[in-house]
């Protein structure tokens, strides 16, 4: 006769409870996909008027950094071929930087600005007056065939020239100043004193109609 | 001599009590962090990978617009369309449907509405100004070229 078993513990048996567990986990991570609401902004113009012409803005060439971009992908920086994007971002900067020819609001700007960047910028009189509102425009202009991914590209180029230049006047890294929201007072006083004077005037031209859909 | 034959009995083997309760905090940590789609995409959706990427606090405020290659080619075709909530819309739709998001929105907040554009990488700039030019028409100006980050080497 077989010895009886003495059931010692009454406990529900709670060893499936972790296989149950790892199903409903397995569900959410096949079903679900983590938002991501990351990108590059832009602020669209204003909408036109059809009835009035856009404003005539005398800009002088020196003021403007041209970039074209054409249905096969070829960048024509300033007048000069590039084969690609990397030494884009450097060329803005220097060219957002110039002090060629600064009103009396320029020099102030000039002289606050911290060390490591009135090193960088230079008075040459061929390039742009100055980095504040009637200054420096960069100025993109795709064609209706480029890549959306290059046309992003070059707009990534151009901004991270524009953040480098914010985060170097407050002392931070580029990426810790862009991920600033804004949301806290002392955030919101890091970002404006950043952009403080130096707008982000960047132009984007109605593409051309050649070689698009 | 007893006490060395005692040592392998006291050998419990790791105990798996506490494995549900790890992944319990696992499976909560991805139910919260995480939503479901709400919608299908009905355009193949490979987003650019980009540098400088911001990040939007307010996600009320977001709509979404999806553009690329129809996934159905034999139905759409293989140009790039846009896709808003769950239908192919075509370029003169997209100010209706605009004003139908700021009509979710309340007063206040209607100007200040985004739009995040989820392109595909492969799309041009032909229908993309198109949109552009709609939103502006729409006074949608805030617009996002929605994107993923590129790991720099």
């Amino acid at each position: 006769m077989p010895k009886k078993k003495v059931r010692v513990s009454q406990e529900v048996n709670a060893g499936s409870m972790a296989d149950i567990a790892f199903l409903l986990l397995i569900f959410f991570l096949v079903t679900t996909t983590i938002a991501s609401d990351k990108g590059i902004l832009n602020i669209l113009p204003p909408k036109q008027d059809p009835d009035q012409p856009p404003p005539e803005i005398k800009l002088n060439e020196r003021n403007i950094f041209n970039i074209l971009v054409n249905a096969n992908n070829q960048l024509l920086v300033e007048g000069e071929y590039l084969e690609n994007t990397d030494r884009l971002a450097e060329d803005v900067k220097i060219f957002i930087l110039n002090f060629g020819a600064p009103d009396e609001d320029a020099m102030a700007l000039y002289n606050a600005l911290p060390q490591s960047l009135k090193s960088q910028a230079n008075r040459s009189p061929e390039s742009s007056d100055h980095p504040m509102s009637g200054g420096a425009v960069v100025s993109i202009k795709t064609n209706r065939g480029t890549s959306y991914e290059r046309y992003l590209e070059v707009l990534d180029q151009v901004k991270k020239a524009y953040f480098d230049i914010y985060a170097e006047r407050v002392g931070m890294t580029t990426d810790q100043y862009r991920t600033l929201t804004g949301k806290t007072a002392a955030e919101k006083e890091l970002l404006d004193r950043g952009k403080e004077g130096i707008p982000m005037a960047i132009s984007i031209a109605e593409p051309d109609k050649i070689g698009g859909n | 001599m007893s006490k060395f034959k005692k040592k392998p009995k006291a050998d419990p083997g790791v105990s798996t009590a506490s494995l549900p309760d790890i992944v319990f905090m696992l499976l909560f940590f991805f139910m919260v962090t995480t939503v479901l789609r709400e919608q299908d995409l009905l355009v193949e959706q490979r987003l650019p990978q980009m540098t400088q990427l911001q990040k939007l606090e307010k996600k009320t405020l977001i709509s979404y617009l999806f553009v690329g290659k129809p996934k159905n080619t034999s139905l759409y075709g293989t140009e790039p369309r846009i896709q808003a909530n769950d239908v192919l819309i075509g370029t003169k739709d997209i100010l209706l449907w605009v004003n139908q998001e700021k009509d979710k929105l309340s007063e206040a907040e209607r100007d200040q509405i985004t739009i995040s554009m989820k392109a595909d990488r492969e799309v041009k700039m032909g229908p993309i100004s198109d949109i552009q030019f709609e939103l502006r028409e729409a006074d949608a100006r805030k617009l996002m070229y929605a994107s993923t980050g590129k790991v720099e080497n």
